[in-house]
């Protein structure tokens, strides 16, 4: 009888009650929906005379911790005073009775504590832009060092990020691009269209793709591609403690982990923005010759009057400085990860979430300081 | 229920890495009486890890059968699985968002019928029974040494008492202080629940000091299983490498304690 459910009941005996258990008291038995009920309104039934009446635990045929447990509470955590069991019963039982103990108490934060908390949270915000300073700095140095001796440098590291962030970005960003374009350029007709003045639409496109859109596209799906996979790498390198293997070879961090990614996405970042561009005005272009008949051969012929040359230089040194950030802002969060899982996502999640925030601030800040650049 | 916890048959596992196919297992034969505790033993490489992950049915052989419990290893991971097979895994796997007391009371909770607060004393039990102390209940398994999150781990491989125990290294890491102790628990855990319990293990000592039965796995199948003191005898040169070389010998006199005749 070895899958027998657990049963308890009451039995009559000479000299009053008693109580007798019979089948299989585990926890797999316990847990089963019809069962635990009736188990448990019967142990409360019993636990008011638990200690005077006898038990009868001969008929168990398997006890283990958690039903032994469940005895253990019913009886007030004392031993009944007649009790029969199996000897085979006896060590679980005696080492649940030795070992029960109320799980220790978790201090909760007062209300003063978690006021104070407020305050940790600004050393937190320093303690993050120190960080952000030291690795600039470092970058600085590096690069530096990179100029004195550049046969040292890490150009295979280089090439390599260079391929993950830049080439295999190519596809994504082109098809956002091109289906951008091509809603703006469907919207924007429709609104021209009704004054007459379907000339302006290269105008539109061409300052808002070219000067704003293109970069910032880029920079928040590069943000999102690869500043957390940047992060994600370095943080898992410093779970696996390579990290710390690699500083006791003696081989610098920010020389040939953080600065290699940098340099990578200076250079990427840029290129995918112009790129973006260029599909995102293809988009336009296709939309624009659709909706209201402005010929592609017509577009590309106003466009180098309607865009000044001087904002497509603004939209790339925009890029670079848009890449640098994601680069160094993935890198930041990626040393700060502490060594364990839940740190990881954590930091993933922050390093995503700072770089297209600071990518949008920063955009903001080349608005204003540029607003008489090339308009 | 048949006499064997586990029954493997004409087991064969390839792996395929960068396009080059490794046969790790060839028509390999292992039966595990319930009651036994069997060590696995076998070089690196030779494939215990993954046999005990084919036997938890994590890994689908590609020829043979697993079968566990009376039933394919494939149908192991279904609901409820905790109270048929604990696994130790051999860095702990423990969830790291969880402290140590709800890593432990994990399986029984997810069952959603046991009240709280008998579920938070069997997993207290449990801590102390691996030899932890109370105070160590809300930590998180980050804030723990490697020691004891092979403990804690212990501990919730342990939670619902399976009839069937698998330990990937358990003493790997340990001191030997608390690797003896682990020794004393788990040969009093073996006694008592009447476990079935499986260890791959490179530990002399834990292996002597424990097993029941050991199978050495070697050229790609079980080359000799059986009890220890016939399998050290065995004449595969492996065996002879393993068991009798100046470690072995020292271990192996745990089997033949000075002043006790046999």
């Amino acid at each position: 009888m070895p899958d027998t459910p657990p049963s308890l009941f009451r039995e009559s005996l000479p000299a009053g009650g008693g109580w007798r258990l019979s089948g299989n008291w585990t926890a797999a038995k316990l847990a089963e929906p019809s069962t635990w009920p009736r188990i448990e309104t019967e142990l409360e039934a019993s636990a008011a005379l638990a200690l005077t009446t006898p038990w009868d635990l001969r008929g168990l045929s398997r006890l283990d911790h958690t039903g032994a447990q469940a005895l253990w509470n019913a009886w007030g955590h004392q031993w009944p005073a007649q009790l029969q069991m199996l000897e085979a019963h006896r060590p679980m039982l005696a080492r649940v009775a030795r070992f029960s103990s109320p799980a220790p108490v978790v201090t909760r934060l007062s209300a003063w504590a978690v006021f104070l908390s407020l305050g940790a949270l600004v050393w937190v915000l320093i303690d993050h832009l120190k960080g952000m300073v030291r690795l600039t700095g470092q970058l600085l140095l590096d690069s530096i060092e990179l100029w004195r001796a550049p046969r040292r440098g890490p150009w295979r590291d280089f090439s390599g990020h260079l391929f993950r962030i830049g080439a295999t970005a190519l596809p994504i960003t082109a098809l956002v691009g091109f289906l951008i374009g091509v809603v703006l350029a469907y919207l924007i007709s429709k609104q021209l269209s009704q004054f007459g003045a379907n000339a302006f639409i290269v105008n539109i496109l061409g300052i808002s793709l070219i000067r704003e859109l293109g970069p910032v596209l880029a920079a928040i799906l590069i943000a999102g591609r690869s500043g957390s996979a940047i992060t994600a790498q370095i943080g898992v390198m410093r779970v696996t403690e390579e990290l710390d293997a690699m500083r006791v070879m003696g081989i610098p961090k920010g020389y040939r982990l953080v600065m290699p990614r940098a340099m990578a996405m200076a250079l990427a970042m840029p290129l995918i923005s112009v790129w973006t561009t260029i599909a995102a005005l293809f988009g336009g272009v296709l939309a624009a010759d659709l909706t209201m008949g402005v010929t592609p051969a017509y577009f590309l012929a106003a466009l180098p009057q309607a865009v000044p040359l001087s904002n497509l230089t603004l939209a790339v040194g925009k890029s670079v400085v848009f890449g640098l950030l994601i680069a160094l802002i993935g890198c930041h969060y990626g040393l700060r990860v502490q060594p364990n899982t839940e740190s990881l996502g954590k930091g993933t999640t922050a390093s995503v979430v700072t770089s297209i925030t600071m990518v949008i601030l920063v955009d903001a800040l080349f608005a204003v300081v540029f607003q008489h650049t090339g308009l | 229920m048949s006499s064997n916890a586990v029954e493997i048959r004409q087991l064969g596992s390839v792996f395929t890495v960068g396009g080059r196919e490794f046969i790790i297992h060839d028509q390999l034969d292992l039966d595990i009486p319930s009651g036994a505790l069997m060590s696995i033993v076998g070089g690196s490489g030779s494939g215990k890890t993954v046999l005990l992950r084919q036997i938890l049915g994590l890994e689908q052989a590609t020829q043979g059968s697993v079968t566990v419990l009376g039933k394919p290893a494939s149908q192991l991971g279904r609901e409820g699985a905790a109270s048929r097979v604990g696994m130790l895994f051999q860095h702990g796997a423990l969830f790291s968002a969880f402290t140590v007391l709800e890593n432990i009371a994990f399986p029984l909770r997810e069952l959603k019928i046991l009240p709280d607060s008998l579920i938070r004393d069997v997993a207290m039990v449990k801590l102390q029974m691996v030899g932890l102390d109370p105070s160590h209940a809300h930590k998180m398994p980050a804030a723990l040494s490697g020691g004891m999150v092979k403990r804690v781990a212990l501990a919730r491989a342990l939670v619902m008492d399976p009839p069937l125990l698998l330990l990937d290294e358990p003493t790997s890491g340990l001191d030997p202080d608390s690797a003896d102790e682990f020794c004393v628990l788990l040969r009093s855990l073996h006694r008592e629940l009447a476990l079935t319990v499986v260890m791959v293990t490179h530990d002399l000592d834990t292996l002597f000091e424990l097993s029941t039965h050991v199978a050495v796995v070697a050229d790609k199948h079980i080359v000799a299983c059986g009890a220890p003191t016939e399998v050290i005898a065995g004449s595969h040169p492996f065996i002879h490498d393993f068991f009798q070389g100046a470690r072995g010998q020292r271990a192996a006199a745990l089997l033949h304690p000075p002043g006790l005749a046999r």
